[in-house]
């Protein structure tokens, strides 16, 4: 973080830097430099990856670790089979690869790596993440809607039992409704994690100020900052649990409209 | 804000990185790893599912048994029943036959020696008369000195014994 005229900047953590292929590395003009952005997104894949290997032993009786990958798939498979059915199953390898690639990189940029002086980086604070991410979910929506049920999809923007006098103001309203989808999707998860990051950030400006300015502030504002810091930091672990749930749980909502159609 | 101010020199290389690394974690692990770890879960399920019913099965196969063996040992206690049965009254009419030869040949016994007895006492009492009729003709001919025949004297005695 850098310390501007004694304070602390609460977004810096934020800034996207360049590692090496600045300059060089393009695809059609456009630069794709290998940046801190991607390199967390890189450990999030190996410990993902490294975790869930670890865990495919498919012994009879399962060891822990084996229990606890067989929890994670088990609790997206439970996730699918509620919202969609039977026929969720298909898309099991792409929600759990997003439920735990966003909890993954949630809880790899909440980790104290600071203590070690490695600053982690959260993927998922960037709009332009999660925004691919639900543009991909959106994207998948249409394609499996469109794909399974031709133009009688657009059935889905009059719910059933609306009076026929209606439908001219229904039928606009859902469309709206169904095409903020990836908007909300997208947002909700960077403002979730960027506004938790920014608030320990502050918390944590508070605690450096007050202690720098006497033993009186000390007392008074930079302690309770700290205490409070410790419930948030808890508070933090769960948002990103919970916002990889919402993010998995609403795909497989927005799937299940796809693929049953109501 | 870094994310919107970094936009524009940021975004191709975001959105690059993510695909490359999402797509390594879609194909390597949503496809490669999920399934089978999914295969496991499902193969234990099934086998648990499996032993169940196979214990399930032994159970009834074992009631069934149970219920047959105590068929068959009603069978087997009732055909005891009718044997002991059967050899009580073969018993009891062994002993009959045997009692009734027994009886019947205490009787014949009885009989003979009642026949003796009544034969004895018979001769006895004409022995009896005999000495008798001899006395009074004795007595007679020595008291009051008549002779009497023995064919009266005997008839006498006979009158005289049959009227107590």
């Amino acid at each position: 973080m850098r310390v501007a005229e004694g304070k602390v900047d609460p977004v810096h953590q934020f800034t996207i830097e360049s590692l090496f292929g600045t300059d060089q590395w393009a695809i059609g003009g456009y630069n794709i430099a290998f940046t801190n952005s991607a390199l967390w997104m890189a450990i999030t894949t190996v410990v993902l990856i490294v975790f869930v290997a670890g865990g495919a032993k498919r012994e009879l009786v399962p060891g822990r670790w084996q229990m606890a990958v067989e929890g994670l798939t088990g609790f997206v498979d439970n996730l699918l089979m509620a919202n969609i059915g039977k026929a969720g199953r298909k898309y099991l390898p792409y929600v759990f690869s997003l439920f735990a690639f966003i909890l993954f990189a949630n809880m790899l940029g909440l980790m104290p790596l600071a203590l070690f002086g490695v600053h982690p980086f959260t993927s998922t604070s960037h709009f332009t993440v999660t925004g691919v991410l639900a543009i991909m979910s959106f994207a998948i929506v249409l394609i499996v809607g469109f794909a399974k049920h031709g133009l009688h999809f657009f059935s889905l923007f009059v719910p059933h039992g609306t009076p026929v006098l209606m439908i001219p103001i229904i039928f606009p309203i859902e469309l709206i409704s169904f095409m903020v989808r990836p908007f909300s999707l997208g947002l909700r998860l960077f403002v979730a994690m960027m506004a938790g990051h920014v608030l320990l950030e502050v918390l944590s400006g508070f605690v450096i100020s007050g202690t720098n300015a006497g033993v009186g502030i000390f007392f008074l504002a930079a302690l309770p900052s700290f205490l409070l810091m410790i419930g948030i930091c808890a508070l933090e672990l769960l948002v990103a649990g919970i916002q990889a749930y919402v993010f998995a749980l609403l795909t497989c909502v927005y799937l299940n409209d796809a693929e049953n159609l109501h | 804000m870094p994310q919107i101010e970094q936009l524009a020199t940021t975004y191709a290389s975001q959105i690059f990185w993510l695909l490359v690394f999402f797509g390594i974690i879609f194909f390597v692990i949503g496809r490669g790893m999920v399934p089978k770890v999914m295969a496991t879960m499902d193969g234990r399920d099934k086998q648990i599912a499996d032993d169940l019913a196979a214990a399930e099965a032994a159970r009834a196969t074992a009631d069934a048994e149970e219920e047959s063996w105590r068929v068959q040992a009603n069978k087997q206690r009732a055909e005891a029943q009718a044997l002991i049965v059967a050899a009580k009254a073969d018993a009891a009419k062994a002993t009959e036959a045997t009692l009734a030869v027994a009886s019947a040949r205490i009787d014949e016994t009885l009989t003979a020696a009642e026949a003796r007895i009544a034969a004895a006492r018979a001769a006895a009492l004409g022995e009896v008369e005999g000495v008798a009729a001899e006395a009074a003709q004795d007595i007679a001919s020595r008291i009051a000195g008549l002779s009497i025949p023995a064919d009266e004297a005997q008839a006498a005695v006979k009158g005289v014994l049959a009227h107590g």
